[in-house]
């Protein structure tokens, strides 16, 4: 029997808002001088404190769907989730259950289309920290992230392979960064990662009878490492005849296997009602237009465009910028070096190749990575006779290397590639170079 | 005998040198010392009232004392909701509304008992011990701003802040025959003040006379930046009418004709008090109580009771949930009876499979009771009722009745749960037990105006008010 | 649905409170009076009626992203905390998650 796996993802991200979703407290968890230092009534639950949504949080999580070609909910609205646990002030989060901003969304993979369920927004929670105080274990709270606007994205279960999965989350990654809404840094756990999966014979419609949560998953890499793994270990208990348990498993990246984690509580039921202390959010069109004017030209639209216009490959392009300013600024590069009459795809190659990303020197102008791009790639045309005699020079004092290579070993060109270039003292084309040392001695 | 003084007495006794901030606090104090004891009103006092009212003596309330719910946080005194969890809690912020009356000159006096996170119509919940009624201290001073109405009705305070949920602000004031004014939903900030009913809570004053809680609402109102749901609309000088009368007022008297109510007191006083208001100029008619949605009927409050008890309960069980003893009070084990009653309620009406037969079905015939309203204040200017179906009940009453609070304030749970505003008044005096009834004066959104300018000629015409003038 | 004291303890447990042995017949009891009243509503015609959450019809209440620092807490925050170690709120230790 095969199995086919049944993969939905879930991404949380924090906003980079300049303060909280419900109060105006800074939204800097990390650049906190102590713990607990940006927080006030409203993030540490208080008694009697009140929320006030902060619109910027509420425009970007629809600029987020739009990017994603959700629909708009046109009546939405806040809601409580109850669970208990130290980092949750309220005992409730202020979330969104059945009007989230944004549904219906899609993103393509190269494996095919994942629909995206739902956007929506939500607060972050503090922060736990494990450790020892006078000998005696306890757990040490720090409110600073509570309150730090979230975003939650959910994919429809339409995803068929972990490399899928981590194709369609690095998208997903690619446009929140493109739109400049977080820094998505997850080593900051500005960005996490849930996959859900489970297995269901070929030939087979509908969806299993289970599904196990994948949690602690802290890169790209991971998270198609966590839910490979996971595929063979629900693989081995189906071929035995059983069903795995529905349950919440953590991955362990040393050792690249999930183990079940316990449940915040007992039996999720979250209890969700309308928040009372928030007024229901009304996008009308005008609003919708505004957001939608506001966002720049869509990522892969934007990396077709290049692609047509400059001949550069959209996946080296891509590395070299995050944010649409940056891109903005790609743009203004390019055009030069066209007036300039430089190859835009060579240029691209070259930044790629020196791993330049435009983030480190999008302050400056266009012109000095011109020069660079110049000054790095400008080779001197000799005459060949020259050439042939340093080559024939460099093959007479390295006689085991030409041995080497005589044996097999190829990567010796470069040696004698880089031999050849020292006696001559100039930037030659290599490739030019390679070319006669091969004629020499194959 | 004291200085019995109102707010706007005061001002004026202060404006003329006829009296100086001094012999105010001393009489306050000296009462205080007295009586509290006897009555347990009062859970802290301010020892620096005094001083700090000197500082005030330009700004419009005159360093003048208000006496405060203990629900409502205010910085220098403790504020524990009559809990045990909250029962060292010094808050670390400053309601709105005490911002507000600090700001205006006047000074935190003190704050007064109430049932246990507001939760009941008695005080009798609270984990500190019950008020007991000034008019007579056999009796219960009603629920659950109790002790702030019997601050204002013993004279241990000039005036007072409470909060109503569906209630809590009229029954007591009815109970202890003082004035009370719930206002419309959002035309006060309920920022500061721990949550009972966050759809359905708003504070407003207890005071001696309408004319006073004209001034203390002129104080307390208005949009604020910290509450979401409080209202931009314009907020009127509610001095400016208060003594119009009630002239081609059109007032709907409503509930008398239920059978509950038919044959009590409370009908025939409030039978009274529509004849008056009819000598007084006004158009006035009963409206009949029908069981189901109909036009020019007033829906029976019957419902009101199920549907407040369920949105009030579950929304008190999510607002409690943030007593976890971690940040500041005690753990949870403290909740007292009543709020475990209520937070397991709330919580069941929450879950999975019962949300949508009890909650969903509540907020729908919530919005029967807004329709209902709306309806009726198209052709009403007012409508009225007893506050209360009873004077106030013997201390002891609440006693293993889960419901109590909710049958004590039956008549006002619809005007609650649609947001409208309300005002009572006392409508009679028995003189045997010397306890009042209280006459509900309800208005449309945000037509406090209105229902202080019934209330003020009512009080002017009737001889229920000790301290008019 | 039964109500009995099972019932009463799974609900408590969810809302977080440890009920003793002596008060859970007490609050049974008023649990079944309180479901009972309720009870009553559930005949009421509600077809085509919408839910109403909040009354005051606003819509569309926000705050600017700005921060604003007259409310930030910092050294308070921790004044009300029965325990605290170097600015941080200390509870027993919980779960870990790994």
């Amino acid at each position: 029997m095969t199995y086919q796996p049944i993969i939905g993802i879930e991404i949380h991200v924090q906003l980079k808002t300049a303060s909280k979703m419900f109060c105006g407290c800074k939204n800097y968890p990390f650049g906190a001088k102590k713990p607990n230092f940006y927080t006030c009534p409203v993030c540490l639950g208080l008694p009697g404190a009140l929320p006030v949504p902060n619109k910027k949080a509420i425009e970007w999580t629809i600029a987020l769907g739009l990017a994603l070609k959700c629909q708009i909910n046109s009546l939405s609205k806040f809601d409580r989730k109850h669970y208990f646990y130290p980092d949750l002030p309220k005992g409730y989060q202020i979330s969104q259950y059945d009007s989230p901003f944004c549904f219906n969304g899609k993103v393509t993979t190269s494996q095919g289309e994942v629909s995206i369920r739902r956007i929506h927004l939500e607060e972050d929670t503090g922060k736990l920290i494990h450790a020892s105080v006078n000998g005696k274990k306890v757990t040490l709270i720090d409110f600073n992230r509570s309150g730090v606007p979230l975003i939650e994205i959910v994919s429809e279960p339409q995803i068929h392979s972990p490399a899928q999965a981590k194709e369609c989350a690095k998208k997903i990654f690619q446009i929140i960064r493109y739109l400049n809404l977080s820094d998505a840094d997850m080593e900051k756990g500005q960005l996490r990662l849930e996959a859900n999966v489970s297995l269901r014979p070929k030939n087979r419609q509908d969806l299993p009878n289970y599904k196990v949560e994948l949690k602690n998953i802290n890169s790209f890499r991971f998270l198609e490492k966590a839910i490979e793994t996971e595929i063979k270990r629900q693989t081995e208990i189906l071929l035995q005849g059983k069903t795995p348990v529905q349950e919440t498993r953590g991955y362990n990246a040393e050792k690249n296997l999930t183990y079940p984690q316990r449940s915040k509580e007992e039996a999720a039921d979250y209890r969700y009602f309308p928040e009372p202390d928030i007024p229901p959010i009304r996008i009308s069109s005008q609003w919708l237009e505004s957001i939608k004017n506001s966002l720049p030209l869509d990522y892969e639209t934007l990396l077709a465009s290049w692609e047509k216009s400059y001949r550069v490959e959209k996946h080296l392009v891509s590395l070299l910028f995050d944010t649409h300013h940056q891109a903005a600024w790609l743009e203004k590069l390019f055009q030069k070096a066209k007036r300039l009459g430089i190859e835009v795809r060579r240029l691209v190659n070259f930044l790629a190749n020196k791993k330049i990303k435009v983030n480190l020197f999008a302050h400056e102008e266009p012109q000095k990575i011109l020069d660079l791009f110049h000054e790095q790639t400008q080779t001197i045309s000799i005459e060949v006779e020259e050439l042939e005699r340093a080559i024939d020079q460099v093959i007479k004092h390295n006689p085991q290397a030409v041995a080497d290579f005589r044996k097999g070993k190829k990567n010796v060109l470069n040696f004698l590639l880089g031999q050849t270039l020292k006696l001559l003292g100039k930037k030659v084309d290599p490739k030019q170079i390679i070319k006669l040392i091969n004629e020499k001695i194959s | 005998m004291g200085l019995r003084l109102t707010l706007k007495k005061a001002i004026e006794l202060l404006d003329n040198k006829e009296i100086s901030l001094k012999e105010i606090y001393q009489d306050l104090f000296e009462k205080y010392s007295q009586e509290n004891n006897q009555y347990n009103i009062y859970l802290s006092v301010n020892k620096n009232s005094f001083s700090e009212a000197q500082t005030k003596k330009d700004k419009p309330l005159r360093g003048l004392p208000i006496a405060v719910k203990d629900n409502i946080l205010t910085l220098g005194l403790p504020a524990t909701a009559s809990s045990n969890i909250l029962r060292n809690y010094w808050p670390q912020y400053e309601a709105t509304v005490t911002k507000r009356i600090k700001e205006a000159g006047g000074v935190v006096f003190g704050k007064t008992n109430l049932d246990a996170w507001a939760h009941g119509s008695s005080t009798e919940t609270s984990d500190f011990g019950p008020t007991k009624n000034p008019r007579n201290p056999q009796y219960s001073p009603g629920g659950s701003s109790g002790g702030s109405a019997a601050a204002v009705a013993a004279d241990m305070a000039i005036a007072s802040l409470g909060t109503e949920t569906a209630g809590s602000i009229r029954q007591p004031a009815a109970w202890c025959g003082v004035v009370g004014l719930k206002p419309t939903y959002g035309r006060v900030s309920r920022y500061g003040i721990i949550a009972m009913g966050s759809s359905l809570d708003c504070p407003g004053p207890i005071t001696k006379t309408v004319e006073d809680s004209a001034i203390l609402l002129q104080l307390i109102a208005g949009k604020d930046n910290f509450d979401a749901t409080t209202s931009s609309h314009p907020v009127p000088d509610y001095q400016k009418n208060l003594k119009k009368g009630v002239k081609n007022f059109k007032i709907g008297i409503c509930y008398i004709d239920h059978p509950q109510l038919s044959q009590t007191l409370a009908a025939k006083a409030t039978l009274k008090a529509g004849k008056i208001f009819e000598c007084l100029g006004a158009e006035v008619e009963i409206i009949k109580t029908s069981t189901q949605l109909q036009k020019n009927r007033i829906l029976t409050h019957e419902y009101a009771i199920s549907v407040y008890t369920i949105v009030q309960r579950a929304e008190v069980s999510s607002n409690l949930a943030r007593y976890d003893g971690i940040r500041y009070g005690q753990s949870r084990e403290f909740f007292g009876h009543e709020a475990k009653n209520r937070i397991i309620l709330g919580t069941f009406i929450l879950s999975k499979g019962y949300a949508e037969k009890y909650y969903l079905l509540a907020q729908k015939v919530r919005r029967l009771y807004v329709e209902n309203f709306k309806q009726l204040f198209s052709k009403y200017d007012l409508l009225i009722s007893p506050a209360s179906p009873s004077f106030a009940l013997p201390l002891g009453s609440s006693a293993n009745n889960p419901m109590f609070g909710e049958l004590q304030d039956m008549l006002v749970e619809p005007s609650s749960l649609a947001g409208i505003c309300g005002l009572s008044i006392p409508m009679f005096l028995d003189e045997k037990t010397n306890l009042y009834l209280g006459l509900n004066i309800m208005g449309n959104y945000f037509q406090e105006e209105k229902i202080l300018q019934a209330g003020w000629v009512f009080e002017q015409t009737t001889d229920w008010n000790s301290w008019k003038n | 649905m039964k109500i009995n004291e099972k019932l009463v303890k799974k609900i408590a447990l969810l809302a977080r409170l440890n009920l003793s042995k002596d008060e859970e017949p007490n609050l049974t009891k008023g649990f079944f009076q309180t479901i009972q009243t309720i009870n009553g509503l559930l005949g009421i015609e509600v077809n085509n009626i919408e839910p109403i959450y909040q009354t005051t019809q606003l819509e569309n209440v926000f705050r600017e992203d700005k921060v604003e620092k007259d409310r930030t807490l910092s050294h308070e925050a921790l004044s009300q905390a029965k325990k605290t170690y170097q600015g941080y709120f200390v509870v027993d230790q919980i779960l870990e998650e790994d």
